[in-house]
């Protein structure tokens, strides 16, 4: 149920190979990206618990060790995207360091450093348990803990402590800050970095200052200089490979670049993004990685040129509602701060970002700055609508409502018009016109008034001219205007005062006619569509009402406390959700009649936010009945935690998907109590490789239909042998098969991929052994006198 | 990498008349010539042959001007009374002209003796005019009646009364030498054909017709009186095209502009309005006193008008030749393709290309901001505004740098440890632009201008404190008062407001909301469900 996964790089550091790749931990699993074309290359999956360290094997370039919460260190080929080894260690491991020499230390659980010894057997899964403590009560942040000059040391920051760890002499030296300095800066460590070629340590402290310590073999003797530019807390530490340079990053955004022997010089490269949590630098030192907190790594060179942006969908507040944008049919919503991002969901990336705010964004903790708080397109996409504020604590609020055009040419919109305090207050709620005359827009706010916008009338010459103006304003008796809503051919606007609801004509502007349900305030209102379109509906805290706008009656109401009301664009379909005991039931109805067509108990936990439709690319045929209602569009909500998850139809009989045999359980919606998701998504089949082929081969190269017939036919026949095996089976299975270690990886091959169903990664299964010799069995066999049959 | 984001500076659309080419061209004018009459000039006319000669008929005289010439060219004076609608002939060679004794003289433009004196009519001629044959003469007069005159034999042809009242307007036709049109003081306009002896088409004008004229094809008729200018189509029998109401005082005279056929009329308001093919005033031309007529030559070359208190006022057209000349002598910037050298070149195909970073210019209050040179910026700013040349004042510069500084929440540390001199400026532009609408035309912008700079005044007033400064004290007192009375402002504004808001509340009619009465408008959306 997953439209994206959802923790793209989640504040997991991300690790170079050979320059080429850049791995990084993304929820629980791993992605190997391409340096060069900033692609998605692997998916590592296997981990059943959040990922929290992925490091290279200093023995094998081509190796790379991850760990995760859930007690196992794996190590895979990246370059195949094959799993090598399970090493089960009990414990929920947090952070892993390697060293050449020796083995791999782990802190698990209890913020203990340990050194844990791999055995060296034949075995895929081994138990690794045999682990020696080396330093305990560690701090929990994988930055706080570094292994120094070819593993001679270890040195770990915690408070105001640095503690370093030789290994040889298993000595343990800790130096301690004082708790103030003279002008009372907060000297508590943040991050720590080992010198790969010199006895030098450095460590990042809250007040933005550097610390180089070195003589720290001795108890008395050590010294450290000190460095000072961030003006905030030092996020993260690198040396680079050959130890010439520094880099460190922090709040301010910006890659500090300092140079080991002229200590005065430093190079700056700012604006990259959010927060750096993490810098990391290839083997060879040619290029640097940032993580940044907003969901995207930056690949750069070393002479501080950006070379690539691998960005996920940015996770901030979202104050905008989620939409769709009739164009790409990409989700849009806030993004970075001041920018709504376009999210293709077909492709799982981020299209592109648009710059509402057009001002400099100061990277400074507790600055009042302008956010897009409403977004809204018109019906073709050619018109978006945003609001930005800023001073919603303080009493001055300043806001603009701004009006921007696609320009075809430059495929992206531009700015037409801004409309400086469009409002005395803070605009609640506006939505665009869907009739195709006239563009109109309608902006309620808490100044007890509703504001008619429409586009400048001017004479045809003069079109490129045109901006938008205000035509009407509104209000009800003094009420406060909380919903608008116009009927789905644009005659009629709805909109919500307190208990009231009132409709206007959107020609001349007349209040029609009032419906008024007590007690309690509206709170959603949604026209119907197509059929339904004489039904207006609304929702208060604990009804739900539906209006019939040709007798103005009520039609029918129910007791229900409905936190989010949406139709459907593509149908008469409604969809709403209901906020029961902890956990969210969903119900879709038509507003004709009063009986849901499908409900949903606990769809998921806490409330849910923001949902949106979103439309298919083409309807689907053939569908459960039960899913119907999804035919045309896919619904995705958000709930509180801010988690995007989707309502699938888990789903679709279609031939391909009983040529493949999968059976999978019909799990729709099920809930996944792992630490990273919060939900899985059910996959709907996908063809094989060989069907693939099959279906993209020109019809005149395949062989006759008659045999493809058959082929089709014989498949219904032995879907039912037991081809879709628990994985549980298959994991017994390769442990009785040890010997034949090919077989094994194979039949592992197959574990991977039936957990790949569960997940969202789109890889197409590949048809088991058995199945493929069915499969030629069936392609030999004559089963013409089907096709005599069909054709009779 | 984003790059530096600029300070964005608030630019106020420019409110009144959007810029078109019709305005452009219609600018285009030089300063008016002021000629002083004897008396109000009722009739201007231009002479159909280069150099398009126009007569002035004002009190007796009726005098020919030269197109450039500020002295007439020839002066007939042989009426006793006042003369009225002197026009020229096809050829520009004769000259007719009616007067108050009811006489109507012909005059060679070459001469100065009257060739020909039609007597006939009973009280004053005030039109007259040469059918298109150049042999007849028609004339319309306050004895009701309009005649027709052969120039020959000086004897009357034709005599219609079909008018109720004094017929103030005539027009012949171009195309037709026995077609006339004349509009009269009894509301109506009448179309006269000779070969019929009498009036073919009668359109109601509802006013006195004050002037009539005929578009070049003859298909269009307009004619003016009271503030109603009407367009008559005559094809479709004198059907009404256009009725326009632009003026707000009686509209006296029409012309047309030779190029496209723009209509021109001037009002007793004291206006010249030019109107495009779609009827839309598109021009203006403003006088110093009530218009009684208009002329304009050939070619649009010349705009003449004539007064009630007998000034000429003649306009020409600024030559295109001068600009060019002016742009020659001009010309000491570097050519064009000094800029573009090397700029345009085509890269061919196996050219290896090194791309250069494009430098991204920033003001320099810009360039400070990016290095958090908050107190600088500041210093830019206003340096900005109080420069010495007027026209490089940019007090949205300002303000645009002091919003960002306070958004930045660094306006406190900007105005920090600041001296008598550099406060002095700050306060000094504070009370020039705080209530300064003449530069901020939008209300919301007055309204953010005050509203970031009451931050402003309390940082300062702390500064002051401290800085115990006699000069800054009267400064800010003075600031203080600018600030009290424009709040003053604001809230007689409001009151005004309120008012307005009542009147129209009680204006618009009060409908009644009921349930039954809404179904019908329904239809629309059960129409559309069905």
């Amino acid at each position: 149920m997953l439209p994206s996964k959802q923790r793209l790089f989640q504040e997991r550091p991300a690790y170079f190979s050979k320059t080429m790749f850049l791995l990084c931990a993304s929820g629980d699993l791993v992605k190997v990206f391409s340096t060069s074309t900033e692609e998605c290359v692997h998916v590592l999956e296997g981990h059943t618990g959040q990922v929290t360290g992925v490091i290279l094997n200093p023995t094998n370039h081509l190796q790379v060790y991850s760990c995760s919460a859930d007690g196992t260190i794996r190590l895979w080929d990246f370059i195949d995207g094959i799993l090598i080894k399970i090493f089960v260690c009990g414990w929920p491991i947090f952070s892993i360091y390697t060293q050449v020499s020796k083995s791999v230390f782990v802190s698990p659980e209890n913020f203990q450093l340990v050194a844990l010894h791999l055995p060296k057997v034949p075995e895929q899964e081994v138990e690794a348990r045999e682990m020696s403590a080396v330093l305990c009560n560690i701090s929990s942040n994988p930055g706080s803990t570094a292994m120094g000059r070819g593993g001679e040391y270890v040195a770990s920051v915690m408070g105001r402590q640095l503690t370093v760890y030789f290994f040889k002499k298993l000595k343990t030296y800790r130096f301690s800050l004082k708790a103030t300095d003279k002008k009372g800066a907060k000297n508590a460590f943040t991050c720590v970095a080992c010198h790969p070629k010199d006895d030098c340590i450095a460590t990042g402290h809250e007040d933005g200052k550097i610390r180089l310590w070195r003589n720290f073999n001795q108890k008395k003797e050590y010294t450290y200089s000190t460095q000072h530019w961030h003006h905030d807390a030092v996020g993260t530490l690198c040396f680079t490979t050959e130890g010439m340079h520094l880099l460190s990053g922090g709040v301010e955004s910006v890659l500090v670049q300092w140079h080991c022997e002229e200590v005065n010089k430093k190079d700056f490269l700012p604006r990259l993004g959010g927060a750096i949590s993490h810098i990391c630098v290839s083997p060879d030192g040619q290029m640097y990685s940032t993580s940044h907190l907003d969901n995207k790594i930056n690949i750069i060179h070393c002479s501080l040129k950006l070379s690539a942006v691998i960005q996920g969908l940015v996770k901030g507040n979202i104050w905008t509602d989620l939409m769709i944008d009739p164009r790409t049919r990409a989700l849009v919503m806030n993004g970075r701060p001041g920018h709504l991002q376009f999210y293709s969901l077909q492709q799982d990336k981020q299209l592109y970002s648009l710059d509402i705010v057009q001002q400099e964004y100061i990277n400074q903790e507790g600055l009042d700055q302008f956010e897009v708080m409403r977004a809204a397109f018109s019906v073709g996409g050619t018109w978006l609508a945003t609001v930005e504020e800023r001073g919603r604590c303080t009493s001055d609020l300043e806001s603009s409502l701004k009006l921007w055009v696609y320009n075809e040419k430059a495929q992206s919109f531009e700015l037409n018009t801004t409309i400086t305090a469009a409002h005395q207050d803070r605009i609640m709620h506006m939505c665009f016109s869907p009739s195709t005359e006239t563009t109109m827009l309608v902006t309620t706010a808490w100044d007890n008034q509703f504001k008619v916008w429409l586009l400048g009338l001017d004479s045809d010459t003069q079109k490129e001219h045109a901006s938008w103006s205000c035509d009407y304003v509104g209000s009800y008796h003094g009420l406060q205007p909380t919903n608008c809503c116009f009927s789905s051919d644009g005659s009629l606007l709805a909109v919500s005062f307190k208990e009231v609801v009132t409709i206007w004509s959107s020609d001349t502007w007349e209040l029609l006619t009032t419906l008024c349900q007590p007690p309690g305030p509206i709170r959603e209102l949604c026209f119907g569509r197509l059929s339904c379109s004489k039904y207006l509906l609304g929702t208060t805290a604990k009804n739900l009402f539906c209006w019939n706008l040709l007798t103005c009656s009520l039609e029918w109401s129910t007791p229900m406390d409905v936190c989010l009301l949406r139709s459907d664009p593509l149908s008469e379909n409604v969809v709403a959700f209901s906020l029961h005991s902890g956990n969210t039931d969903l119900f879709v109805f038509r507003p004709s009649e009063p009986r849901p067509l499908f409900t949903q108990k606990a769809v998921c936990g806490g409330k849910v936010q923001r949902c949106v439709f979103s439309p298919r690319e083409e309807p689907l045929d053939s569908c459960d009945e039960r899913f119907q209602w999804l035919n045309r569009s896919r619904l995705y909500f958000l709930t509180e935690l801010m988690v995007p998850l989707l309502v699938d139809d888990s789903v679709a009989v279609t031939p391909f998907y009983l040529l493949l045999g999968k059976h999978r359980q019909q799990q729709e919606e099920k809930q996944n109590s792992g630490v990273s998701q919060a939900a899985d998504r059910v996959q709907p089949p996908q063809a094989s490789v060989a069907i693939k082929e099959l279906l993209h081969t020109p019809a005149h190269v395949l062989p006759a239909a008659s045999f493809l017939c058959s082929m089709f036919v014989n498949s219904l026949l032995i879907s039912n042998t037991g081809k879709g095996k628990e994985p549980a089976e298959q994991v017994e299975e390769s442990e009785k098969e040890e010997d034949d270690s090919e077989e094994e990886m194979e039949t592992h091959d197959y574990e991977q991929e039936v957990r790949t169903q569960g997940s969202v990664e789109e890889a197409p299964p590949l048809l088991s052994k058995a199945e493929e010799k069915e499969l030629r069995r069936v392609r030999k066999t004559d089963f013409s006198w089907v096709t005599n049959l069909a054709s009779s | 990498m984003a790059s530096f984001k600029p300070v964005k500076v608030q630019t106020i659309p420019k409110l009144g008349e959007r810029v078109t080419e019709d305005t452009l061209y219609w600018k285009n004018y030089k300063a008016p010539v002021q000629i002083k009459e004897f008396a109000a000039v009722t009739k201007i006319e231009f002479s159909p042959l280069p150099p398009h000669n126009y007569v002035v008929t004002a009190s007796t005289r009726i005098q020919v001007y030269g197109p450039h010439s500020l002295e007439p060219v020839r002066t007939f004076t042989r009426f006793h009374d006042a003369a009225y609608g002197g026009s020229f002939r096809g050829d520009g060679k004769l000259l007719v002209a009616g007067s108050e004794e009811g006489l109507i003289r012909l005059f060679d433009t070459g001469g100065r003796v009257a060739l020909r004196q039609f007597t006939g009519h009973s009280k004053a001629v005030h039109v007259t005019s040469f059918l298109s044959d150049g042999y007849r003469v028609l004339s319309g007069s306050d004895d009701l009646s309009s005649r027709v005159w052969d120039v020959a034999s000086g004897t009357e042809l034709n005599s219609y009364t079909e008018h109720t009242d004094y017929i103030r307007a005539a027009a012949a036709s171009k195309l037709n030498p026995d077609l006339y049109v004349t509009g009269s003081y009894d509301h109506t306009v009448k179309l006269f054909d000779v070969r019929v002896g009498g009036s073919v088409m009668t359109m109601q004008h509802g006013h006195p017709v004050e002037s009539v004229l005929l578009y070049p094809s003859e298909a269009l008729l307009v004619s003016t009186g009271g503030r109603y200018v009407k367009v008559w189509d005559l094809l479709k029998g004198g059907q009404q095209l256009v009725s326009l109401k632009n003026h707000h005082k009686t509209v006296t005279c029409a012309c047309l502009s030779t190029t496209d056929n723009k209509l021109l009329t001037g009002s007793l308001d004291r206006h010249v309005k030019v109107y495009n093919s779609s009827y839309k005033v598109v021009h203006n031309f403003d006088y110093a006193t009530s218009i009684l007529s208009l002329a304009v030559a050939p070619d649009d070359k010349v705009i003449a008008v004539g007064m009630t208190n007998g000034v000429l006022s003649v306009r020409h057209r600024k030559h295109t030749e001068e600009k060019q000349e002016v742009l020659g002598k001009r010309r000491r910037n570097p050519a064009y393709r000094v800029f573009i050298k090397g700029k345009n070149y085509v890269p061919k195909q196996d050219d290896f290309l090194v791309s250069k970073t494009v430098k991204q210019h920033l003001q320099k209050h810009d360039r400070q901001l990016k290095c958090f040179q908050v107190s600088k910026a500041l210093d830019t700013a206003l340096e900005v505004s109080i420069c010495i040349w007027r026209r490089f004042h940019k007090p949205e510069v300002t303000v645009a740098v002091m919003t960002e500084l306070n958004r930045r929440g660094t306006l406190k540390n900007a105005l920090a440890g600041r001296d008598e001199q550099s406060l002095t400026t700050l306060l000094n532009f504070l009370i020039k632009y705080v209530c300064a609408h003449s530069h901020i035309h939008a209300r919301e912008m007055t309204h953010e201008y005050i509203n970031s700079n009451i931050i402003f005044i309390l940082c300062i007033s702390l500064n002051v404190i401290l800085g115990d400064s006699n000069k800054l004290m009267r400064l800010l007192q003075r600031l203080m008062e600018l600030l009290g009375r424009e709040a003053e402002l604001q809230q007689e504004l409001l009151q005004v407001l309120g008012i307005l808001d009542t009147l129209f509340a009680s204006l618009t009619p009060r409908k009644e909301v009921t349930g039954p009465a809404v179904p019908p408008i329904m239809q629309g959306s059960q129409l559309q469900a069905a």
